[in-house]
C-alpha cells in the first residue's frame, strides 16, 4: 500500500498542475482582449441643443426601413398559451416609443432651469454598452458586438426569446412575432420572432459615413468619435455648462453619453417611462458580479491541485510511518 | 486485496461523488436556464424554482458551480495521476465522459473570457462556442444516462495480486 514518490509520479502531477493552470489562464486572455476597448466609438448628446424636431427619428426610419420585419401571417400557434404575440406590423407609424419599426424616439421632460419651466427633449435609443449584456448573455450568439463598440442583433439568427430585453438595464430591444429563423425550426415550441434595436448604422459607419440620425440632425445634437475623446468632450461640456453626465459609468460604461443642464434624477422623474420608454436611472454594472468570479475560477484549479497534493502528502507520510513501525517490530 | 483496495476508494471518493453530482445538477439547470425556456414551460412557476427564470441569478450560480467543478475536476485528475494509476484503470466509459467534461471546461473558460469587459471574439467563434458547449452538455447527459443504465463505472480496480 505504500506509495513511492518517483520522478515519473512528480512529472504526472506537474503535467496535471500545468493543465489546471492552463485552464485558469483567464487573466492573460482578458488583458489581451481589454486592449480592444479603446477602439470603441461613442456618441455625445448635448441635450440642450435638441429641439425635438424628430428629424433623427425620420432619418433612422428611412435608412433602416429595409431591415424592418416583414412578418408572415397568420402567426404560428405557439405553445404554451402564455407565450405572448408581439405584433407591431399594424402600428409601424408609432414614434413615441421603441418598437421593432422605431429604433429611436424622443423623450420629453419638463424641468425647472434657473427658476424657469423648460421642456427638454432627449433622443433615446440603444446605449451600446461597453460590455453589453444583450450580446454577452445571448444564448445563440445572435447578438454581437463589433470592434467599434456597436452592438447589433443579427435578424437572420435571432429566435426572439427576448432574453436580451430582459437583461438590458433599459429593456431596449423590441420583438416582432412571425419573422425570423424560429419559423423554420420549431415555431410552435421555441422562439417567438426577432428582436430589433438600433445598430447605430453599423453599415454606414463601415463605409465611412455618419449614422443617419447624426447626419440628419439640424442642431448638431450628437457628436461621434473614439470613446476616450468623447468622454473628454463630455466632461469639458459638463464643466462649461455646470451640467451632468449620463452613460459614462452606467452599466459599467456605455458608448452613448448624455450631457444635461439638469441632474438626471430630475430628468428621470420628468420623463414618461414604461414599455419601450427607457428610464434615466443610475445603473450598476450588470455583468460585473459574475465577472468578478472569474478570479475565483483561476484559483479553483489551484485549490484542487493543493487538495490532491495535501492528500498525497498525508498518505505518503502515514505509509512511511507504517513502514518504520514494521521495521522496528521486525528488529 | 481487491476488496481492500476498493473499499477505501469508495470512502475516499464518497464526498467527491456527492459534490460532483451536486455541481453537475446545478451546472445543468443553470446552463439550460441561460435559454428562455424555464418560464415559458412553467418550470419556474414550481414553488422554489422561480430563480430559474432570473437570468442574472442563473448566470451567477452557473459561475459558482463552475468554480466548484473546476476545483473538483483538477483534484480528481491530480489525485489519480499522483496516487492511483497502479491501483485503478480508467475505463473507456470513464475516458469518454472525462473527454466530454474537458471539452466543457475548455469551452466554458472561453465563454467566461467572452463575457469579460472588452473581450473580442469573432461572432462566428462565439456561435461555435455556444453551440459546442450546449452540444457537449447534451452528449454528456446522454452518455451519463447510458453509463448509469449499463452500470459502467469511471474506473476499475486493478488486481494487484497478479
Amino acid at each position: 500500500m505504500g506509495q513511492e514518490i518517483s520522478r515519473r509520479t512528480f512529472l504526472r502531477g506537474g503535467m496535471a498542475a500545468a493543465a489546471g493552470l492552463a485552464a485558469s489562464s483567464i487573466p492573460g486572455a482578458a488583458a489581451a482582449a481589454r486592449a480592444e476597448e479603446k477602439n470603441q466609438l461613442a456618441t455625445l448628446f448635448d441635450i440642450r441643443k435638441c429641439i425635438g424636431c424628430e428629424a433623427c427619428v425620420e432619418a433612422c426610419s428611412e435608412t433602416n426601413a429595409d431591415q424592418y420585419p416583414n412578418p408572415q401571417k397568420p402567426f404560428p400557434k405557439m405553445y404554451p398559451n402564455r407565450v405572448p404575440v408581439e405584433d407591431w406590423s399594424e402600428k409601424q407609424d408609432v414614434t413615441d416609443r421603441l418598437t421593432p419599426y422605431n429604433w429611436l424616439f424622443i423623450q420629453h421632460a419638463t424641468v425647472n432651469i434657473n427658476g424657469e419651466e423648460t421642456e427638454l427633449t432627449i433622443p433615446r435609443r440603444c446605449m451600446h454598452c461597453v460590455n453589453p449584456p444583450c450580446v454577452k448573455l445571448c444564448p445563440w450568439g445572435a447578438a454581437r458586438q463589433l470592434e467599434n463598440g456597436i452592438s447589433r442583433i443579427d435578424s437572420d439568427l435571432c429566435l426572439g426569446g427576448s432574453k436580451c430585453r430582459k437583461v438590458c438595464p433599459w429593456h431596449i430591444p423590441q420583438r416582432q412575432t412571425g419573422t425570423g429563423l424560429y419559423l423554420d425550426v420549431l415555431p410552435s415550441l421555441a422562439g417567438n420572432g426577432v428582436m430589433y434595436k438600433c445598430d447605430r448604422c453599423y453599415n454606414r459607419i463601415a463605409e465611412g459615413e455618419l449614422p443617419a440620425c447624426i447626419e440628419a440632425c439640424p442642431e448638431d445634437v450628437q457628436t461621434i468619435g473614439p470613446r476616450d475623446e468623447i468622454i473628454k468632450k463630455a466632461h469639458a461640456l459638463a464643466k462649461e455648462i455646470n451640467g451632468y453626465i449620463y452613460g459614462e459609468k452606467e452599466n459599467g460604461g456605455t458608448n452613448t453619453i448624455y450631457v444635461s443642464p439638469v441632474p438626471f434624477e430630475e430628468l428621470n422623474k420628468a420623463i414618461e417611462k414604461g414599455k419601450g420608454k427607457p428610464h434615466l436611472k443610475p445603473v450598476k454594472d450588470t455583468m460585473a458580479q459574475a465577472n468578478n468570479l472569474a478570479t475565483a475560477m483561476i484559483l479553483a484549479p489551484v485549490a484542487g491541485i493543493a487538495a490532491a497534493a495535501g492528500k498525497f502528502y498525508k498518505l505518503t507520510k502515514s505509509s512511511q510511518q507504517g513502514a518504520g513501525q514494521n521495521e522496528r517490530e521486525r528488529i | 486485496m481487491r476488496g481492500n483496495a476498493s473499499e477505501p476508494s469508495k470512502r475516499q471518493y464518497g464526498a467527491v461523488r456527492y459534490v460532483y453530482l451536486l455541481t453537475i445538477i446545478f451546472l445543468t439547470l443553470t446552463g439550460f436556464g441561460q435559454m428562455p425556456v424555464f418560464k415559458r414551460y412553467y418550470i419556474a412557476d414550481i414553488p422554489g424554482l422561480g430563480w430559474l427564470a432570473q437570468f442574472y441569478v442563473t448566470h451567477y450560480i452557473h459561475y459558482l458551480a463552475a468554480i466548484l467543478f473546476l476545483a473538483l475536476f483538477t483534484y480528481v485528475i491530480v489525485d489519480y495521476l499522483v496516487s492511483n494509476p497502479k491501483r485503478k484503470k480508467i475505463t473507456i466509459a470513464g475516458y469518454v465522459r472525462g473527454a466530454i467534461l474537458a471539452g466543457l471546461v475548455i469551452s466554458g473558460v472561453f465563454l467566461v473570457v467572452r463575457n469579460l469587459k472588452g473581450s473580442m471574439f469573432s461572432p462566428e467563434f462565439i456561435i461555435f462556442l455556444d453551440l459546442f458547449h450546449m452540444g457537449l452538455v447534451i452528449t454528456f447527459l446522454t452518455a451519463s444516462l447510458y453509463c448509469i443504465i449499463t452500470k459502467q463505472k469511471w474506473a476499475k480496480d486493478l488486481n494487484l495480486d497478479q
